[in-house]
């Protein structure tokens, strides 16, 4: 249950970039979450709906973009989906997987708006 | 009314990684091996500490950083074995943030050796948060059952080392221990796993000596 954390350095990237963007309010928050990232969305979406009375996030909504992990193999090349958590390739069984994606957690883009 | 759409894509744990990574530099340029400790609640982490500060007493210096939600209790424990502790109470929070260490590394005599954290007791959160760490350490004690790897995968993922705990318990439990080692290496191939009890000994000289050689490839590594 970390997600308050992670909600809470998030605001503050948020607020910097309205006060950045001259903006009045910010009204989406788009993440992406790999599936290997330790947080739960649906934590994420319940913390960001509680932090964000009173912010200038107050009215934004968020939108969680899951991402499946993704390995390509050092020794053959193979790129593709981990299932179950078995990190050996499919192709030639080999432990050396560079993770390519699915362990991330972004903030890829924000929406704003700005009176007058 | 004007509306614009900006792009970010900022790291979300961005600020904690930036300041681990401080830690980090500071460490191992001093030549100190920094392990950072993950285990549920009551897996056996301070008493591994207890054992190791045991072991390395007089062969080298150590220093413990203990994380709990509560309680100086840790703190002293380690203590009790003449090593220097720091408790940070997290009054709440489930995991250590890089910035609580970077508050306490100041204190840390700049001459150790060794600096173990041990992370507040919870499987999940800790292990999406970096210390500024050299070694990650896993552990799981035989009674809290052979099928956690799986169940807890980033932990195990993220880890260097899987310390399995209280083996001396293992005729007593339905603990498959070579399962567990099979799915712990298929989580992560890379990770190295020993076998240990604290109150029989079983595996802790082994465990000495490899934190020993890695603390030598550090030390080369920044001589």
């Amino acid at each position: 249950m970390h997600e308050l954390s992670v909600v809470a350095g998030l605001f503050e990237t948020l607020e910097a970039q309205a006060r950045e963007n001259k903006a009045d309010r910010i009204t989406g928050v788009t993440l992406k979450i790999g599936r290997l990232s330790g947080v739960v969305p649906e934590l994420l979406e319940s913390a960001f709906d509680m932090y964000k009375k009173g912010t200038i996030a107050a009215a934004a909504k968020l939108t969680v973009e899951v991402v499946p992990l993704r390995v390509r193999c050092r020794a053959c090349g193979a790129e593709r989906g981990v299932e179950s958590y078995v990190f050996l390739c499919a192709e030639c069984a080999s432990p050396d997987l560079e993770i390519l994606e699915g362990t991330e957690m972004i903030l890829e883009r924000i929406e704003l708006e700005t009176d007058d | 009314m004007a509306t614009k759409d900006v792009i970010i894509l900022a790291d979300l744990l961005g600020t904690n990684k930036k300041i681990a990574a401080d830690i980090r530099a500071a460490l191992e340029k001093r030549g100190i091996l920094a392990v950072n400790l993950l285990s549920s609640p009551g897996a056996g982490k301070t008493s591994l500490l207890e054992q190791i500060a045991i072991r390395l007493r007089d062969a080298a210096r150590m220093a413990v950083i203990e994380g709990d939600i509560e309680t100086e209790r840790d703190a002293e424990r380690i203590r009790a074995k003449g090593v220097p502790a720091w408790q940070i109470t997290t009054g709440g929070a489930c995991h250590l943030e890089a910035r609580m260490v970077a508050r306490v590394l100041p204190e840390v005599p700049p001459d150790s050796e060794y600096l173990f954290i041990e992370n507040v007791g919870n499987l999940v959160c800790p292990a999406s948060y970096e210390l500024g760490e050299r070694l990650r350490f896993v552990l799981l004690s035989t009674p809290e059952g052979d099928d956690k790897p799986k169940k807890y995968p980033k932990a195990f993922t993220t880890s260097d080392v899987l310390v399995l705990t209280k083996a001396d318990l293992l005729p007593h439990l339905p603990f498959d221990l070579e399962k567990v080692k099979a799915e712990a290496l298929e989580l992560n191939p890379r990770l190295k796993i020993f076998v240990t009890s604290a109150v029989t000994g079983r595996g802790l000289d082994e465990l000495i000596a490899f934190l020993a050689a890695e603390r030598r490839s550090l030390a080369a590594a920044h001589a």
